[in-house]
Order: C-alpha cells, then structure tokens, then sequence
C-alpha cells in the first residue's frame, strides 16, 4: 500500500483489483488489496507464512465461495466484468479462471479421463476423436505427453508427484482457460521436478495470464515478471519482478527478500 | 545439555534416574499390551465358547435316521372301486397302507398296544404324507410294491443320536423296551440308517420336529431383506448425500440430524410397534407379510445407512472436490462424479452391515405377525411367512428333544448367512478401493 498509482496504473489488465478484503467470521484475513494483473505472463505473490496470499489467491477464482463463513467485499473485475457480481455464475468463472493446488489431486480416474473431464462437463468437444485431440494437446503443453502417451488408461495416481502436478495443470489447460492461478505448485515436487515445473512456466506464460503463489523467493525471481509482496494481510510492495528484488522500496520487503524476516 | 549435579560429560539420558525412567516407561506398555491381549483372549474365549455349543448341539441336526420299508399298495384298501379317480385315491386310508408294511415287518407281534408302539417308530405324517403323493402323482403304482425311505419318529432318531439313555427305568424315558428292540434289530439289518437331512433345507416348518426345516423362513427372510434394501438403500444413500453435501446449515438441519443419531439407538421393538400401528393398521397392509417386514426393517436401517453413508462421504479428501470446483464443475457434478464414487466402498459396508443387522432382526418381526406357523413356501411378497431368527425363536420355545438340535442347527444356518454378507462387504470393499 505504499505506491497506489502503481499496483493499478496497469494498461489493459486482465484483473483489476480494487479495495478487496476477504473476512472469516469476524476475523478479516485481507485489509483492502488493490492491484492490476496483466493479460499474459507470470505474476508472484510472495510473503511470510499467514500473510494472506493463498486467500487472496482464491479471490480470483471465488474459491472462498465454498468456505462456509467467508466473506469477500471490493471489488474484483476480470476483462472489466465484476466476477463478485449477480450476472456471474461462479461455475462458468471457474472455467475461465483455472487453478493448480499446493498438493497434486488428479482424479483417482486414467489419466486420460483425468484430462478429459473438463471438456466433458463443459461439452467443449462433439466428437471421440475430438476429445482425443484435446487431451493429446493438452497433455503436450503440459510436457507431459512424451512420458505418458503410452499409458493413458493408466491411473493418474500412479504417476510420481511432478507428474501428478503437470498432469493436473493439463487438466486445467483442457478447460480452454484465460487465467492460470497455482498455489504454491512446487511446494511437495523435488528440485528436478520443480525445474520441469519452472520450464512449463515459462512457455505458458506466452499465452496466459498466470498467477503463482510461492513461498520459494528464488522461484519466484526465476518464474515471474511481477512480484507482489504482502505482509499480514497488506499488500506491502508490487512492481516489476527485476525492481522488487533488486530495489525494494519498504523495508519490510527488504527485510523478507534477504532473509531478516519470514 | 548435561546435569549440572553430574560430571560435565554424563548426559541427562545416561544417568541412574534416566534408567530407572526408561523401566518405569516400558513397565507402563508392557502392562498395557498385556492387557490388551487378555482382552483379545477374553473376547475369542467367549467366541469359541459360543460356537462350540451351537455347533456341538446342532451339528446333529444335519442328519436324520431313516428306515427302508416295503410298501404294498394295497388296492382292496386304497381304490377297492378300481376307478382310480385322484379324489378318492388322494383320501384313501394311507395311514393304514404304512401300518400294515410295519406289521409285515414284525409278523410277530400280534396285541393292539404293541402295533400301535411299532408304528410309533417312524414318523406318521411324513411317512404317509410321502406315500400319498407317490400315489397321487402315478396312480399306475396302485397294486405295486414300492421301497421308500421314511423318517424315523423324532424319539427313534434322538435315541439313535444318544440324546435318550436305554440305562434310564423304562417308565421314564420315551422309548419302551420293545421300541428299543425292534429299532436294534433294524439297525442291525440296514434297515435304519443315518442319512444327511435334505429335508433341513427343503422343508418348511412343521409340528413333527423329524418333518421340520428352514426352507420356509429362509425364503420369507431373503424376501423381506430384499425389501429392505430396495426401500432402504435409495432413501438412506439419498438423504445422507443431501444433509452432508446440500442442507443449509439451520436449525431444522440440525433437530433432522440429531434425530437420526437417535433413531439408530432406537430398540427395535419400538420399530415392530410403529410397524403394526402404520403399515397394518392405518395402511391395512397383510398381516406376516414380508413386504410389512421388509418395510419395518428398512426403517430400523435406514439410520444406519444414512450414519455410514455420510461418515464415508466426509472422509473423501476435500482436494479431489477442490480440484472438480477448480474446472468448473458445480456442486452437483462435483459430489456425483467424485465424492459419492469414492465414498461407495465404505457406503457399501455400512449398508451391508445394516442388512446382516436386519437379518438378524426378531422382535419387530413379532410385533407384525411374522410369528405364524407357516408350512407353505411363500411365493410372493404379500403372502404370509416366517423368518430365519423368528423360526430360531419358535423352535426354541419347543418341548420336544430334538427342537434343540434344530435350533441351533437353524442358528448355524443364519451364522453362516451373516459371515457370508459379511465377507462379501469386505471383498467388494477392497475390490472397489483397488479401482478407485
């Protein structure tokens, strides 16, 4: 909250966040977030354990929706549209908006079925061959193809963790999404699946807008092009990747990036 | 971290007092394992106890003596028109047809008392019964001599069993001393002899203990059972799917659930009472009548169901319907396509546990007449009938000796009905759990 004009001078932004706050019960978890997120490339919201990013994630998909007592006021536009208003069905948002969680969850279903079930509930597709060509895509853009063309029918269970959590962002890519939120993606991978990960990033970041929450710095200063820093359920700093960590303007920011606080 | 007290090199965890801790520490699980185990022993001794004297006391039941007779169809007695018109040959004098196959037997005994103590060795109805229907159904065998094999009387066949002493004064005991000898001499000769009892498993319920079996009750049980799941299953699935995943959290939500956490702990009387004042005296349903008892089953069950239903529901990780919601599934689509699939092993053991509870189910049984003596198979739903644990309890009201065998007998029966749904639950259990 220390340079206003720039978290939302963005020019034509996929999200433009004003003024969002996000209450459990009587407990507010996120005090005013105002931010615009760009149409394409990798956005970082970084911070300490319990700072609010996660929450504020699930602002974007209205995946608070399903927790009993949450409460979201502000206001949160997607392409100019208010996503929190009475003419938007969450469900049909949700497939604009898709989202990859901390802990791989395929399906206990084939990996084909896996991918195909989004298309399958959105009716994306009119033919067997078609949705064969959807999965097929889906499964290469995630860089997975190669590694489990041969055993589709296979559960997506079986495969290893890297696997299960690109398996799961195919799923997500099937749906035809704009935006791609991850929270914390790598968190449960091991550094040579977390560099697959990294890699799938960067090629994704051409044609979505993605949003990832990470607790690692270092990924966050590889993947993104703009890094959020919030602290107790502020939004301390966002800017420019390159300037966040390079030249912070608060010094709480600082204090995080070099390790003094976290 | 070393003691102060101590030398600077002996840790806290290697003096005298951290040996005598770490004794104190394995005494207390060592003492708790033990007691564990003499739970265990205690648990199995009463299993083993209960299925040794079932077993022991039924495992009699399971053959039956018989005799071979020579049986002269007489036509001077059965058909003295020549006719042989099925009315008249279905009520001729068959009684007197066995009588006189005995006697021939015997050609010796000659008093009124002695005949009618010879005839008492085999079994009366069941004999006659099964020359009548010879008959009956080949009229052509009139004037013939046919072989059969007959039960013995229940008396013959208890004393070849053990269960009557010959050492025991004559007047005390069921057999005479002349019962007893004729009876040796038809062992001797192969003429009675121990045969597995189909009729156990053929037979309905009857007044003669030798004539009796489960046949009946186990077809009004397996009958009733299926109306309890027909009836149960969907309502109880369906009603635990809304109150977990849809009812709004309010207070009409709350008195609905605490009631069905009682009704489970509900006597099952209470559901036979609420049984007869509903279905047959409000709706005037059949009175014994499956469909009446498969009705107040359901109803027993349907607690159970729903608790099990929604304890599997819950314990579906919460990730997989996240990842459903994240693609733009609804609720709906989310709870059916994941939740309710990966809820259906568990789902599945607790209804199958309730039916094996049902099963074994008698007092609400009693309380809509499903208590009769019924000695017909019944053939559909509504026609009246027993059940395997009502037959369990009406033999074991019964005088006679050989009841007891049959009880426990029937019990072993319906043992082995539960064990089977049970090991059924399992398979299908691990079975669906290695698909999913």
């Amino acid at each position: 909250m220390v340079d206003m004009s720039s978290p939302t001078g963005l020019e034509d932004p996929k999200f433009q966040v004003r003024d969002v706050r996000v209450s459990y019960g009587d407990n507010e978890a996120l005090h005013g977030i105002s931010l615009d997120i760009p149409k394409t490339g990798v956005t970082a919201f970084i911070g300490p354990s319990g700072c609010g990013k996660s929450t504020f994630l699930r602002v974007f998909n209205r995946m608070n929706d399903t927790i009993p007592n949450a409460r979201v006021t502000g206001e949160v536009l997607l392409d100019g549209q208010d996503i929190y208003g009475p003419d938007i069905d969450p469900v049909l948002l949700r497939a604009r908006v898709g989202m990859v969680f901390q802990k791989p969850n395929p399906f206990p279903k084939s990996i084909y079925d896996n991918v195909a079930y989004g298309p399958r509930i959105h009716g994306l597709t009119t033919s067997a061959a078609e949705l064969d060509g959807v999965v097929e895509k889906s499964l290469r853009r995630a860089a997975l193809w190669d590694e489990v063309k041969d055993r589709l029918n296979e559960q997506g269970t079986s495969l290893s963790g890297g696997q299960q959590q690109r398996l799961v962002i195919a799923r997500a890519i099937a749906v035809q999404p704009e935006v791609i939120l991850m929270d914390e993606p790598a968190s449960a991978l091991d550094p040579i699946a977390t560099a697959k990960l990294e890699e799938l990033l960067d090629e994704l970041k051409e044609k979505y807008c993605i949003v990832i929450v990470t607790h690692s710095m270092a990924q966050a200063a590889r993947v993104s092009q703009r890094t959020a820093f919030f602290h107790l359920g502020h939004l301390v700093e966002y800017d420019l990747t390159n300037k966040v960590f390079t030249n912070p303007t608060d010094t709480r920011t600082q204090d995080y990036i070099t390790g003094r606080t976290g | 971290m070393s003691d102060p007290a101590n030398s600077e090199t002996i840790s806290v965890h290697q003096s005298e007092q951290a040996a005598s801790r770490l004794k104190r520490r394995k005494r207390r699980e060592s003492g708790f394992q033990l007691l564990g185990i003499s739970a265990i022993v205690a648990a199995l001794t009463a299993l083993v106890w209960l299925m040794v004297s079932i077993v022991g006391t039924g495992y009699t039941a399971f053959y039956q003596h018989h005799m071979s007779i020579e049986v002269v169809l007489d036509e001077s007695l059965l058909d003295p028109t020549g006719a042989r018109d099925p009315d008249a040959l279905r009520k001729a004098n068959y009684r007197r047809i066995v009588q006189n196959t005995l006697y021939d037997r015997f050609p010796e005994i000659t008093e009124r008392r002695a005949k009618q103590a010879l005839f008492k060795t085999v079994s009366a109805s069941g004999a006659t019964d099964m020359v009548r229907q010879m008959v009956y159904n080949d009229p052509s065998l009139v004037g013939q001599t046919i072989s059969l094999i007959v039960p013995t009387s229940d008396d013959v066949d208890q004393f070849l069993k053990g269960y009557i002493d010959r050492d025991v004064p004559e007047d005390r005991r069921k057999l005479s001393d002349q019962q007893i000898g004729w009876v040796d001499t038809l062992v001797e000769t192969g003429e009675i002899r121990a045969r597995f009892n189909w009729a156990f498993f053929t037979a309905t319920d009857s007044r003669d203990p030798e004539l009796a079996g489960i046949a009946g009750a186990v077809a009004g049980s397996f009958m009733a059972l299926l109306v309890a799941f027909l009836v149960a299953v969907p309502i109880g699935i369906g009603a635990a799917v809304y109150l977990e995943e849809f009812a709004p959290e309010n207070l009409l939500t709350d008195i609905v659930e605490i009631n069905i956490n009682n009704l489970a702990a509900v006597p099952s009387i209470i559901f036979g009472l609420l049984g007869l004042a509903v279905f047959l005296n409000f709706f005037g349903m059949p009175r014994s009548a499956p469909l009446v008892g498969g009705l107040v089953l359901a109803l027993m069950t349907l607690p159970t169901i729903i608790i099990a239903t929604r304890a599997a529901l819950r314990a579906v990780s919460p990730s997989i319907v996240n990842g459903a919601l994240s693609l733009g599934a609804s609720k709906t689509q989310a709870v059916f396509h994941h939740k309710v699939p990966l809820a259906a092993p568990g789902i599945l053991t607790g209804t199958i546990i309730g039916m094996a509870q049902a099963l074994g189910e008698t007092a609400p049984l009693l309380m809509i007449g499903m208590v009769a003596f019924v000695t017909e198979i019944p053939t559909s739903v509504t026609e009246p009938a027993s059940a395997l644990p009502v037959q369990i309890f009406l033999w074991a009201d019964s005088a006679e000796r050989a009841w007891a065998e049959r009880t426990s007998a029937a019990i072993i029966a319906l043992l082995v009905v539960l064990v089977s749904m049970n090991a059924l639950a399992i398979f299908l259990r691990s079975k669906l759990e290695k698909r999913w």
